[in-house]
């Protein structure tokens, strides 16, 4: 009797969903104009549901979620809407009510794990506050709860975790943590904004592995906000992608990503370079940039970036149904969904006839160390001790002329630092650096000056790396000036708006100053002043990671095309995995200072023959809810150990699934197994051979 | 994307926008420095041209006047000596301005330079500019102010005081050599200051050309705050006899003196050089905050 009556609640309480965006506007006043950052959202989301929000900055995904929260800040305001969880519209309750929804029914895991937590309060602490005030909880029995807490989100040593701060935790352990302060209070509902975009791709896989399996046995429903199209593959149920401020197609995750219906969802799926797919084809692109949300568009508000745009797009659109609970706002759905309209973006096609690979290497490093003194933990005021960090230990490669060589690796693996010693911005500890057969590692600064020409950087973040005080003219102008490569300023005029037009800008943009212009155009100036010195070899230091998903496919499509143009040769350093496969000729992989694998590009990716390397690969999504729900649950146990303790032996071997005792005592030497295949592994030949991590 | 260009597609070509008036922006943008710039203008105006504004000699003795009230005769009222304080005040600002300005323009302009390439270079140079900085700052403003002066002596140049402004200078060197540096460490770990080491620039041309700019907000803080607290200093240098001697018009001078003994009967006479410095001071420093917000480019639309 009483189950019957629990399941008769149930089903009646199944009809309602969970929660119900309608119709949601939410707009801020700025000292430019009103922003109109949500325009007309609505979504359900049902008990249990995993849910995804995809879209790139900007489009008002992170917005709509605060607004859930009420959140916002003081300049923004719901002009229209309702949000209604479990029938209560959330935009009515008083403010003391809200506090109680707050953590209570609905909490929240932001993106950077660094910054939401309190430095100056504990890990206990911070994870028994909501009990304690949400729940009322003793002391005793919150200390009981935050262990079983920890527990659950896979904190193994618990007890004495509490009494540490959040310095004290790696990035991935301090979002453990936001997840199970999450947790505390046994919410209803997690909204997860960008939860893992600030980690490391094997801790990346851990966290959503973890997740998605809270929300399966607590039964919560998750919302997660992301840019990132491949993570949501495998763990959304139901997928809303959204841009400028509307939701353009919504669906089921198998929906999204083998039916797009909506051209802008078919272009982010195209412009982002993938693993399982042949490669030596450029990206498709989506050329120009969202609206302004302050005068967006009156039709179809893709309409301008659109390549199959028709004269009907400037109506106003609404989302149209396709099939059950398959809705896209686009006046070409009908066509695009029968099949008639092939949803195509210009690139693609053959990369342009790729350069010339030398024989003769432009760069040679050898064994290549970098050592930063730190001062010991634990030692006292007055005391000098100092302990080494083996940011980069032992590396060697080379790199021919009109080659790209990729770098990747999680961070903290020393990719960066081996970027700035050959750049010369680090001194090199020991070991050497050869640049077209002359050894450069300790050239002074008169020495370095004709160097400096030839060697150039693009670096990842394209706000800060152009100096906010110069305009774009002044920027590129500055080295040509310099050098007195064009010394007459008229001509050096012309030579900008030249190199401007080479990395698709306008020579107009001379005038502006970096603020002034998106992130994308702000890489490309970053690339154009490189140019302006005429080198050869450009160390490109994550230059994509920082931009969207649509602008990266542009950058990177920039770099190849200059790269076959003027025989330029790449130092490629990155941690995705996917953009380093499409970008790069040969892979060198590194874990903790050291090079782990070294491989021509298909090589590598085909038949990787070092456990980290494959966990890597293993690691990385992709955008394919068929391929990924395929794959077995995979997350590679553990954490980056500190570069200040490395430990013995091969340092991988703290997280290696098949390493031995010898693992543990003797360091792997770099080994070339296979021609100009290179490895550091003690069981790498039986990899090769295939009688370990067979399919793992 | 609140972001001005975001309406501009990569692929449709606009014509740039013709550059405004830069006077008229900045008034437009900043009301209250442009308020304030007319105040430091008017007072460079007293300063520079004191016999078209100034009613009477400011050194001329009137018995039949003395401590007299303000009135259309004497708008501020006289002095001890019969003296007309309006005039003293007008030609008093000549005093103020250019001590103020040298001293301070020459102490920040030193000491930023310290600062940035503190910061710049690091490790032992870093430690011992960092050092000087210290035993600098070890004295009190004053005393270290009293024993430059004392040291160096009078050396007239068109009627000022060189010394009397290094000495000045001194004491605001350190001061803004510690702030510009630790703004200048923040400006030294930007990529763009990378860039510009691997593009070979010479240390010069990063010290004044990249990082120079970017520290310019604190750096006009203080410098206008210093210009105040010069004005203040040669003030109390004068009142110890080091500095700006009577009979010469000066605003510190006349707050000092025999004004102490007869503020109860003739207020006017500390009032208005009071509200003289003050002007001036809060004039310096609101125009400077102002120039701050409209020279950095981020604040533009």
């Amino acid at each position: 009797m009483e189950a019957q009556i629990q399941t008769k609640s149930r089903a009646a309480q199944s009809s309602v969903p969970l929660l119900a965006v309608e119709d949601l506007h939410v707009q801020f006043e700025t000292s430019r104009g009103t922003v109109r950052a949500v325009q007309g959202i609505s979504y359900t989301v049902n008990r249990g549901e995993v849910v995804a929000i995809v879209g790139e900055s900007g489009c008002g995904k992170s917005v709509s979620a605060l607004t859930m929260m009420r959140l916002l800040a003081k300049t923004g305001r719901v002009t229209q809407g309702r949000i209604l969880l479990e029938g209560r519209n959330l935009l009515e309750l008083t403010d003391d009510e809200m506090r109680a929804v707050r953590g209570h029914e609905i909490s929240m895991i932001f993106q950077e794990p660094m910054t939401s937590l309190n430095p100056v309060l504990t890990i206990g602490m911070q994870i028994m506050e909501p009990l304690l005030i949400h729940l009322k909880m003793t002391e005793e029995q919150a200390l009981v709860r935050a262990l079983e807490l920890m527990q659950q989100v896979g904190i193994t040593d618990g007890e004495r975790r509490l009494s540490q701060y959040p310095h004290q935790l790696s990035g991935g352990m301090r979002q453990r943590v936001m997840i199970a302060i999450g947790l505390a209070c046994k919410p209803k509902l997690i909204i997860a904004d960008e939860p893992t975009t600030a980690l490391d791709v094997t801790i990346q896989a851990q966290i959503l592995e973890l997740m998605k399996n809270l929300s399966r046995e607590l039964g919560i429903a998750l919302v997660i906000i992301t840019h990132n199209l491949g993570i949501v593959a495998r763990y959304a149920d139901r997928v809303n992608v959204m841009y400028a401020a509307n939701i353009i197609e919504k669906g089921t995750a198998d929906d999204i990503f083998l039916k797009p219906a909506h051209p802008y969802t078919n272009g982010l799926m195209r412009s982002v370079p993938r693993l399982d797919e042949p490669r030596g084809t450029k990206l498709q692109t989506i050329e120009g940039l969202p609206p302004d949300l302050r005068m967006p568009p009156a039709g179809c508000r893709f309409a301008p970036r659109c390549p199959h745009r028709i004269e009907k797009c400037s109506q106003p659109i609404s989302l149209i149904g396709i099939g059950a609970g398959h809705e896209a706002r686009c006046h070409r759905v009908d066509e695009i969904a029968s099949g008639k309209l092939k949803v195509e973006f210009p690139g693609g096609g053959a990369v342009n006839s790729q350069a010339q690979i030398g024989s003769a290497p432009i760069l040679e490093v050898s064994g290549l160390k970098k050592y930063f003194g730190v001062k010991a933990a634990g030692a006292g005021f007055f005391s000098s001790e100092m302990a080494t960090v083996r940011a980069v230990d032992d590396v060697s490669f080379s790199i021919a002329q009109g080659e790209t060589l990729g770098l990747v690796g999680e961070s903290g693996c020393g990719k960066t630092t081996v970027g700035r010693v050959v750049l010369r911005l680090d001194e090199a500890t020991d070991g050497s650096i050869k640049f077209n057969g002359t050894d450069v590692t300790h050239h002074s600064g008169r020495e370095m000056r004709g160097l400096r020409r030839k060697i150039q950087v693009i670096f990842q973040d394209p706000y800060s790396s152009l100096n906010p005080r110069m305009t774009v003219g002044e920027i590129i102008a500055e080295p040509l000036k310099v050098y007195g490569i064009v010394p007459e300023k008229k001509a050096r005029n012309d030579r900008v708006g030249e190199l401007l037009s080479q990395v698709g800008l306008f020579p107009y943009m001379a005038e502006r100053y970096p603020h002034e212009l998106s992130g994308g155009q702000r890489q490309r100036v970053g690339i154009a002043r490189a140019l302006a010195l005429e080198p050869s070899l450009i160390v490109c230091d994550e230059p994509v990671s920082a931009l969207d998903v649509s602008i990266q496919g542009q950058v990177i499509n920039l770099l190849e095309d200059l790269q076959a143009r003027l025989g330029l040769t790449y130092l490629f350093i990155a941690h995705d995995l996917a953009v380093v496969r499409h970008i790069s000729d040969r892979v060198a992989v590194m874990y903790l200072g050291k090079i782990m694998e070294l491989a021509d590009r298909d090589e590598i990716y085909k038949r990787p023959l070092h456990p980290y390397t494959k966990a890597l690969l293993d690691a990385a999504p992709i955008p394919d809810p068929r391929v990924e729900k395929a794959r077995a649950p995979r997350a590679l146990r553990g954490e980056i150990p500190s570069p200040l303790t490395p430990p013995s032996g091969c340092v991988f071997h703290t997280r290696c699934p098949i390493a031995l005792d010898v693992c543990k005592q003797s360091v792997p030497p770099v080994r070339e197994l296979k021609t100009s295949h290179l490895v550091a592994c003690h069981r790498a030949e039986e990899i090769m051979e295939g009688k370990v991590l067979q399919g793992a | 994307m609140a972001n001005t260009t975001a309406a501009m597609s990569a692929n449709s070509a606009v014509t740039l926008p013709k550059r405004p008036n830069p006077v008229m922006t900045f008034v437009r943008q900043q009301p209250m420095g442009a308020v304030s710039f007319v105040v430091i203008c008017a007072m460079m105006f007293a300063g520079l041209f004191p016999q078209f504004v100034a009613p009477y000699n400011p050194l001329d003795i009137d018995f039949s006047s003395l401590l007299a009230a303000p009135s259309w005769d004497h708008w501020f009222g006289t002095d001890a000596y019969g003296r007309d304080i309006f005039s003293r005040i007008i030609y008093g600002s000549r005093t103020a301005l250019v001590i103020g300005f040298a001293s301070s323009a020459l102490g920040s302009s030193i000491g930023a330079v310290l600062g940035i390439a503190s910061a710049y270079f690091g490790g032992r140079i870093d430690n011992w500019i960092q050092r000087f900085v210290d035993v600098l700052l070890a004295f009190p403003i004053i005393v270290l102010a009293l024993v430059v002066v004392a040291a160096l002596r009078k050396t007239v140049v068109y009627g000022v005081d060189v010394n009397l402004i290094i000495a000045i200078a001194i004491p605001i060197l350190p001061r803004v050599a510690r702030v510009v540096r630790a703004a200048a460490l923040s400006v030294n770990v930007m990529p763009y200051i990378d860039a510009a080491r691997a593009a070979g620039y010479s240390d010069t041309r990063i010290i004044f050309r990249h990082m120079a700019p970017n520290v310019v907000a604190p750096f006009l803080i203080m410098f206008t705050a210093f210009i105040a607290q010069a004005i203040l200093l040669e003030a109390s240098l004068s009142f110890l006899g080091l500095g700006v001697t009577e009979p010469t018009a000066a605003w510190g001078l006349m707050l000092s003196g025999n004004a102490a003994d007869f503020y109860r009967e003739a207020p006017w006479m500390v009032i208005f050089p009071g509200v003289a410095i003050s002007l001036a001071v809060f004039a310096f420093n609101l125009f400077g905050d102002s120039l701050r917000d409209y020279l950095d480019p981020r604040f533009k639309t």
